[in-house]
């Protein structure tokens, strides 16, 4: 067998733990406990291997990963050994001194969520309380610590006509890159998407809004677009393709090909407790299970498209297909496309606001 | 907020604060990393971008390459004004 070449990115689930309680977020409904998270030791121990196997970028995430205490000291780690490092916050936690000790541990760039561009909003969304005002003090203090920041919008049909004001924000804070990106619908965000999704009308007006920012702040602010998937035309490339350039690792150092691969029950998965992560990475049965494009359905097979998106999302093949080896049901060759649009468009037509927010014990459904 | 920087003559051209340019050992290849982006320079990017060093103006860095490449300056000055206003657009270089 052939020796797959090492990830580019390492992502490192910090934490399950957070304050906020977003009803998009794309941790699994069966959270992980701080009980069973790995040690500081333990996180550098795979900083260090993820180093030496090849990976160049180190994404601190979490649930909110702020919450753990040795997050400087990782940072420091991760820096050490020449890995660019990233935080992906909510920035409620952070106060300005823990931003310029992150800064000083050799942190390169926050990417910070933006819900809204106003309080009820945000609130509505992420269940928490005077979130958006700390938010806007941590955009600052990043600022203020010489670092990158990146503003990542989440779109949904609560705020998708305010994205005009969320671009201007984002310009405000100093953010040179801006993610206007609807949301991916897995985890809570699959759970709660009847009460999120956007309608075509609505995805139709982001269009030109984007197209116009992007012209107009051209060499101010750098603007990625992701539309909701259930509206496109052809599948994302989700993570880079099924272990090619990705590697996450959870809270309790489990070794995933993508966060939500774990909703595809016939695969197993490794953990570093038990194996390394090149051993897992080359030789890992989740890994290998879709990688490259041995399991491709001929469609797929024969598709010019197919070292572009790899076949899209085998999260969401299952999801929507009820087969994860079947083509991503947001591609147009696929038999589900048209159904899975129709669901889009009933859904944001229903308008429900009826959220299932995050939590670590699971609410019964009827 | 500062406007879109214009890549001239006496520019000082210089990486963005937090983009870094490194060998990949592993890939044995040139990388550019930025905020959760990546760019794979070819060989002449690489050239252009190693020659950055914050002190230098543009015109300085188009004298150095066309006598170094024993190249034609105009032609030289082009290629290197064109990509470095492209990547000063996409945040990669600032001056």
């Amino acid at each position: 067998m052939t020796v797959h070449p090492p990830p580019v990115a390492l992502l490192c689930e910090l934490t399950h733990r957070c304050p906020l309680r977003c009803a998009y977020c794309s941790n699994p409904l069966a959270l992980e406990g701080a009980s069973d998270e790995l040690s500081t030791g333990e996180w550098m121990n795979l900083l260090d291997q993820a180093a030496d196997l090849g990976v160049l970028q180190v994404h601190f995430s979490g649930g909110e990963p702020t919450v753990r205490q040795d997050l400087a000291e990782l940072v420091a780690h991760a820096a050490g050994r020449g890995l660019y490092t990233n935080l992906i916050t909510s920035g409620v936690l952070l106060g300005a001194p823990q931003i310029m000790a992150l800064a000083e541990a050799g942190l390169e760039h926050v990417q910070l969520g933006l819900p809204d561009c106003e309080e009820e909003g945000s609130t509505f969304i992420t269940g928490f309380k005077g979130g958006f005002a700390r938010k806007m003090t941590t955009a600052q203090a990043v600022r203020d610590a010489g670092l990158a920041l990146t503003v990542n919008a989440v779109i949904t049909r609560h705020n998708a006509a305010r994205l005009p004001r969320m671009i201007e924000m984002a310009v405000d804070l100093g953010a040179r890159r801006l993610e206007v990106a609807n949301v991916q619908y897995y985890g809570w965000g699959l759970k709660n998407r009847a009460a999120l999704m956007p309608s075509p009308d609505q995805l139709k007006a982001m269009t030109p809004i984007v197209q116009e920012a992007r012209e107009r702040l051209k060499g101010v602010l750098v603007i990625d677009y992701v539309i909701p998937d259930y509206y496109a035309k052809r599948p994302k490339s989700c993570m880079g393709g099924w272990g090619q350039q990705f590697v996450n690792v959870t809270p309790s150092g489990t070794v995933l090909p993508c966060h939500a691969a774990e909703t595809i029950p016939h695969l197993s998965f490794d953990s570093l407790r038990e194996r390394t992560l090149r051993d897992i990475w080359e030789h890992g049965m989740a890994f290998a299970a879709y990688r490259g494009d041995h399991w491709m359905p001929s469609t797929c097979k024969s598709c010019d498209r197919k070292e572009i998106d790899w076949g899209g999302c085998r999260c969401q093949a299952l999801a929507l297909a009820g087969d994860a080896a079947a083509i991503d049901p947001t591609c147009v060759e696929s038999p589900y496309h048209a159904t899975i649009r129709a669901l889009a468009e009933a859904e944001a037509e229903a308008g429900s606001d009826a959220i299932t927010y995050r939590s670590f014990t699971l609410p019964r459904t009827a | 907020m500062t406007g879109r920087v214009l890549i001239a003559d006496d520019s000082v051209p210089r990486l963005a604060p937090h983009v870094r340019l490194r060998y990949d050992e592993a890939r044995s290849r040139w990388a550019v990393l930025a905020p959760e982006r990546m760019l794979l320079p070819d060989d002449i990017a690489v050239e252009v971008l190693q020659r950055l060093d914050g002190q230098r103006t543009l015109a300085a860095i188009i004298d150095l390459l066309a006598q170094e490449f024993q190249a034609e300056r105009a032609e030289v000055r082009g290629d290197v004004i064109d990509l470095l206003q492209d990547l000063s657009d996409k945040g990669f270089v600032t001056a």
